[in-house]
């Protein structure tokens, strides 16, 4: 499947909106632009990894789909319904920007409580339940004053929860957590994305995004620079190999000679290359016909990190001023 | 369904768990209790030159008269501020707008919901302190007959019930200081700076009351309000002063409180 079937697809259908589509989306505060034309769409059953460095313009996007800031240009919709007009978008929608805030002179539950006042419906009904699952009915009573980052994170959870949502909103829900913690909110969104949860997940975390992820968009300086599944971007990208022999010199060449052996490169003083594994065997037949006997050929799979690096580090020096296009996995793969 | 009243009742189960809700609540105790024991050990016994000032020892019905006289330069608009100008600001404080914003109820219902509890504050406080200062003074100075601003004694029951009606009419003016107490709290998001800012509102037209030169726009300085319920307790009843207050208040109190209403639907929540 590639990167970009799944959006017209499921649009071709003409059956139900896509839990996120975005269209446009540019914030600017002055001369400043947070976001600078957002375009992503996040289709039924998707975990999506929003993925970019700190100051990328994330939580801005983010604020602008839960409809707490309005924005300068562009469109959000959410299961088709924009939230700018009405809160009646957020219907079936649940989530939390930066880090979840709350009543501190409130108890956890008295918080739930008044949250669930405010969703109306069954919400109030949810509340154990939601406490359950993050691991709080215990602390339920203390008041969130008293409460750990982490634990306010598990309660921006329980909050969500009790909406019953269908498409859950969550900006870097791992940050400042510690690696237990990290692990738990890992599982926890894995566990609601296996229940039919549509996710939208803001990270710098590449390993939370790479863990629980099907999909990422990568977004630097306000504009996306690639978007498509973590699959497919790794698959596009190939396979990094690390070569040794006792002929580096005459390797060098020969790996340059080679069909299919691309961007070959000495690090560290060994020979890199990308290439498929019948590339790869065609070239272990070449270096012994020119006499570089092979010590080591080793594959080095790429990782998110190296993909998300070459994205937000490689074009950060060559422009500032011009946005760079949106790469798809075929521009990603050349 | 959710609605206003929803957060209405929130809102107020909120106040119940603030140290401010009791601050203020408590002064409106404490100051008319404080103000009878010093007219108990108050030497001159003849009284001063105020409304009912010469009343005091008489009958314990004039004590709550005196305190709304007195309470209007700043302990009032105090104790009132102190609700309506952190009811949004607070908000901003915990970072709290973003979770209540991205539930089930519109911008609007939270605003309507927010001033209808900071209104009810301080009639609560108002209420609470005139009803304090009729026991504290009737114990001190007994449930007696009061004579009113035009000569006429009046007896203890029917003045009992001036001194309630003169703390409805009180809450005129009132209401318009909350009105701009909810506009401070949404424009300054900064809960110290919106109670300061809406006391010094309020002491600011007491000086422009006072100033030499300017009577000709002393009856439309908010502060001048906080009299009109003296025309309860003159006979007949006059009630231009009331009638004016009610106006002038409501050119105070609706635009502070449409201009916070627009100021609270159309802000981005940046931060928290």
């Amino acid at each position: 499947m590639s990167a970009d079937a799944p959006r017209s697809a499921s649009s071709a259908a003409g059956a139900d909106p896509p839990p996120v589509e975005v269209r446009g989306l540019v914030k600017r505060y002055g001369d400043l632009t947070a976001v600078a034309g957002v375009d992503l769409t996040v289709d039924t059953g998707d975990v999506y990894g929003y993925l970019g460095p700190n100051g990328a313009g994330k939580t801005t996007s983010l604020r602008m789909m839960l409809g707490l800031i309005t924005p300068t240009e562009g469109t959000v919709r959410l299961f088709g319904r924009d939230p700018m007009q009405s809160v009646r978008a957020l219907d079936g929608v649940a989530g939390f920007v930066e880090a979840p805030t709350f009543y501190p002179y409130l108890s956890a539950r008295r918080n739930l409580q008044l949250l669930a006042s405010f969703d109306g419906g069954g919400a109030s009904d949810r509340i154990d339940q939601a406490l359950e699952t993050v691991d709080l009915a215990a602390r339920a009573g203390d008041r969130v004053g008293g409460y750990s980052h982490g634990m306010r994170q598990r309660l921006g959870i329980a909050a969500a929860l009790l909406r019953e949502p269908k498409l859950l909103l969550l900006d870097e829900p791992a940050t400042g957590l510690d690696p237990a913690g990290m692990r738990d909110m890992r599982l926890l969104i894995r566990s609601l994305a296996e229940q039919g949860m549509t996710v939208l997940l803001s990270s710098h975390l590449l390993t939370e995004i790479e863990d629980v992820c099907n999909r990422v968009a990568i977004v630097r300086s306000g504009r996306i620079v690639y978007e498509g599944e973590i699959a497919a971007l790794k698959r596009g990208a190939g396979t990094s190999y690390r070569l040794e022999t006792t002929a580096d010199e005459r390797a060098l060449a020969v790996c340059h000679a080679q069909p299919g052996i691309t961007d070959v490169r000495v690090e560290h003083g060994r020979i890199c290359f990308t290439a498929d594994e019948t590339a790869v065997a065609d070239l272990s037949q070449a270096l012994i016909e020119a006499g570089a006997l092979i010590h080591a050929l080793a594959p080095q799979s790429v990782t998110l990190e190296d993909l998300f690096f070459s994205f937000t580090e490689g074009a950060e020096s060559e422009q500032r001023d011009t946005a760079p296009e949106p790469v798809s996995v075929a521009d990603s793969a050349r | 369904m959710p609605g206003v009243g929803t957060v209405y009742r929130w809102e107020l189960t909120k106040l119940r768990y603030q140290k401010r809700t009791y601050l203020g609540l408590g002064a409106a105790v404490l100051v008319p209790i404080l103000f009878v024991v010093a007219v108990h050990f108050r030497h001159d016994r003849r009284g001063g030159d105020f409304a009912f000032s010469s009343y005091l020892s008489r009958s314990g019905l004039a004590v709550p008269l005196v305190i709304l006289l007195f309470g209007a330069v700043w302990m009032f608009p105090l104790i009132t501020a102190l609700v309506a100008g952190d009811i949004f600001a607070s908000e901003d404080h915990n970072g709290t707008l973003k979770t209540i914003f991205t539930r089930s109820l519109e911008r609007g219902q939270i605003f309507a919901g927010k001033a209808l509890a900071a209104a009810t504050y301080a009639v609560a406080a108002i209420l609470l302190d005139g009803t304090v200062a009729v026991i504290a003074g009737s114990i001190q100075s007994g449930f007696n007959s009061l004579q009113s601003l035009s000569g006429t004694i009046v007896s203890a029951p029917k003045a009992l019930e001036l001194v309630y009606v003169s703390l409805l009419v009180y809450l005129i003016p009132i209401a318009a200081i909350v009105c701009v107490g909810l506009l401070l709290s949404t424009v300054t998001r900064n809960s110290a700076a919106a109670v300061v800012g809406t006391l010094m509102f309020s002491l600011l037209l007491q000086l422009l009351g006072i100033l030499p030169g300017l009577g000709a726009i002393q009856p439309y300085l908010l502060s001048t309000q906080f009299n009109a319920w003296q025309g309860l307790l003159r006979t007949p009843i006059d009630w231009a002063p009331i009638i004016r207050a009610a106006w002038v208040c409501a050119l105070y109190g609706v635009p502070a409180l449409f201009a916070a209403l627009l100021v609270f639907l159309r802000r981005d929540v940046a931060g928290g």
